[in-house]
């Protein structure tokens, strides 16, 4: 039976729950899971990723990986990766993982499928399909002539497993691998958010022209903070300068696809509807019953955003014993 | 300074969708086909790039129908490019091979100083081109740049998490995948698209880029509309009672918290 690489991140001490969802699929599908974590103290994470379906975890925990390189990362994980022998690989959506898969499999001379919603695995297949045109259909990628199959999946689109406590992993270390010092990461500046990126939330909540200015986004962190979510805008507000470009649903924002998005005063333009139909359940806030929001939602409310807010927040706290 | 743009025509986000009967990709009769919107922020960028310099040229490059690419091609010309190049292909490619086919056009064309590229195009949203492209060539890149300072050495800002940036220097030629927030892209002037229409276009074959399109490693199938969903629950009330139910219905209908 063919193996499978599982790319592994962490956040802090934890693993990301898009790597926790890979490696619970890989787990399921029976076959050999080996997983790979790259950068410095990514080794304390070893155990966790073994405790979630890994067999083998690789890891190259080394300062010299302290700042994301394209260059030295897809050293790495290229090595990684064919010595570990297996013909599928998966990674979940991340910006990073984002940046390096397809550099990683045009350099093992494959095939990636990005952007996935839908993966099966079975003893030697991987079956994949993804949304295309902002949605508005599917398609399923067939691998042809690809020794490997990577595969990026979009976060929070698969069951996160039960770890088991007593599964242990054998960990095999990496060098720091030789860059070709062409291009080095100078800096990293902290965004104004330390919360999850929209792209990887299971929960998101968007405001729009509705908010009326940027210090109303106060009641909307209010809700986001109670619900554990991540504070999103439609293009309009980020236009205004209301919020920063990075906190842009949409078509030339980011493409999102959370648990739940709740989209106050946000009218739902097809440029925003493009970067968010994909959500499991969509509520829209707005006061206008003919927003056009509304009939991709799962749930609606008519009514003032500034009453409905933070009642919902309210509740949410009373529900959720905060 | 020799500068390339890589463009990409995608489908514009108000047509409507229809899949072919053999479900084998969409119907491409009454689609209205634009520039992807990433790569006017890369046209731009390569264009501020070249008037810094003083001198140099922008060379826009596609893969695609000839017929209908050329128009992207001709739209980027319009805001500025000097000279275009068109790889003719009716079949589709997948990301491997797209990039192989410009890499392979633009090693023909000799040397150069720097590629643009957006970081995705909304078609697909696979954002992989560029890098692709990079590792063909044997450069460095820098995708989803938000800022970039031409020196001495090239400085590029890249948005990651949270509008968090990592600062990356980069030596001699590179692969840069341009996000929102790197510019204002201009538009075409009219008399910009008059001169367009005289700019010099090549064209270039498929087989002479090096791509062997029999053996695409990714091949897109069984196209299916997305299921349709469920109407709209509306929720009635004054918005103490709306809250209420709401939370509710997330908790134990939807259950997704």
């Amino acid at each position: 039976m063919s193996k499978i690489f599982v790319f592994v991140e962490g956040h802090g001490s934890e693993l990301k729950k898009g790597s926790l969802e890979l490696l619970n699929a890989a787990k399921q599908s029976g076959r050999e899971v080996i997983a790979g974590l790259v950068g410095p103290g990514t080794k304390a994470l070893a155990a966790k990723a073994g405790q979630n379906g890994a067999k083998t975890v690789f890891v190259c925990d080394d300062a010299g990986l302290g700042h994301y390189n394209p260059d030295t990362f897809t050293a790495a994980v290229s090595t990684m990766v064919k010595e570990s022998g297996a013909d599928v690989v998966l990674a979940s959506s991340s910006v990073m993982a984002r940046d390096l898969f397809p550099r990683v499999a045009a350099r093992l001379d494959s095939g990636v499928a990005s952007d996935c919603t839908v993966l099966e695995l079975s003893a030697s297949g991987v079956k994949v399909r993804k949304p295309l045109y902002s949605g508005k259909c599917t398609a399923e990628v067939e691998f042809v002539n690809s020794p490997v199959r990577f595969v990026l999946m979009r976060p929070n689109q698969l069951p996160v497993g039960a770890a088991d406590a007593a599964a242990t992993a054998t960990v095999r270390e990496f060098p720091l691998p030789a860059g070709s010092g062409k291009i080095t990461c100078k800096e990293m500046v902290k965004g104004a958010s330390n919360k999850t990126d929209l792209t990887e939330a299971n929960a998101i909540v968007s405001g729009g022209r509705g908010m009326q200015n940027a210090e109303n986004f106060k009641i909307l962190d209010d809700l986001a903070n109670t619900l554990g979510a991540t504070v999103g805008a439609s293009r309009a507000v980020a236009d205004a300068g209301w919020v920063p470009h990075s906190m842009q649903v949409g078509q030339t924002g980011k493409t999102v696809a959370p648990s739940l998005y709740i989209a106050a005063g946000i009218s739902g333009a097809i440029q925003h509807l493009a970067g968010m139909s994909g959500s499991k359940v969509i509520v829209a806030i707005n006061k206008d019953p003919d927003a056009p929001i509304f009939q991709k939602s799962t749930y609606g409310i008519v009514g003032d955003l500034f009453e409905v807010i933070p009642k919902l927040t309210e509740e949410f706290k009373k529900a959720l014993h905060k | 300074m020799k500068i390339f743009v890589c463009l990409k025509q995608v489908p514009d986000t108000e047509t409507r969708i229809q899949i072919k009967a053999d479900k084998s990709g969409i119907e491409e009769n009454g689609v209205k086909w634009v520039m992807n919107p990433y790569d006017e922020f890369a046209v731009e960028e390569a264009l501020k790039l070249k008037e810094a310099k003083g001198a140099g040229s922008v060379t826009v490059i596609s893969v695609g129908p000839k017929a209908r690419v050329t128009e992207a091609l001709r739209t980027a010309m319009a805001m500025g490019a000097d000279d275009g190049i068109v790889i003719d292909s009716n079949e589709p490619l997948d990301t491997f091979w797209t990039a192989k086919a410009l890499a392979g056009a633009i090693q023909k064309e000799g040397a150069f100083d720097m590629i643009f590229a957006g970081k995705l195009a909304i078609d697909d949203n696979a954002a992989s081109v560029p890098q692709i492209l990079a590792e063909a060539l044997g450069l460095p890149h820098v995708t989803v740049v938000t800022k970039l300072t031409a020196g001495g050495t090239l400085v590029a800002e890249r948005e990651i998490e949270g509008g968090a940036r990592e600062i990356f220097e980069v030596q001699g030629p590179c692969v840069i995948a341009a996000n929102k927030g790197l510019n204002t892209p201009r538009y075409a002037s009219l008399p910009g698209i008059m001169k367009a229409k005289k700019k010099p276009l090549k064209e270039m074959a498929l087989a002479d880029t090096g791509v062997q399109a029999s053996q695409l490693k990714t091949r897109l199938k069984d196209f299916q509309l997305p299921p349709e969903k469920p109407a709209v629950k509306m929720i009635a009330g004054d918005a103490a009672t709306q809250a209420k139910e709401l939370v509710r219905l997330i908790m134990d209908e939807a259950k997704v918290l």
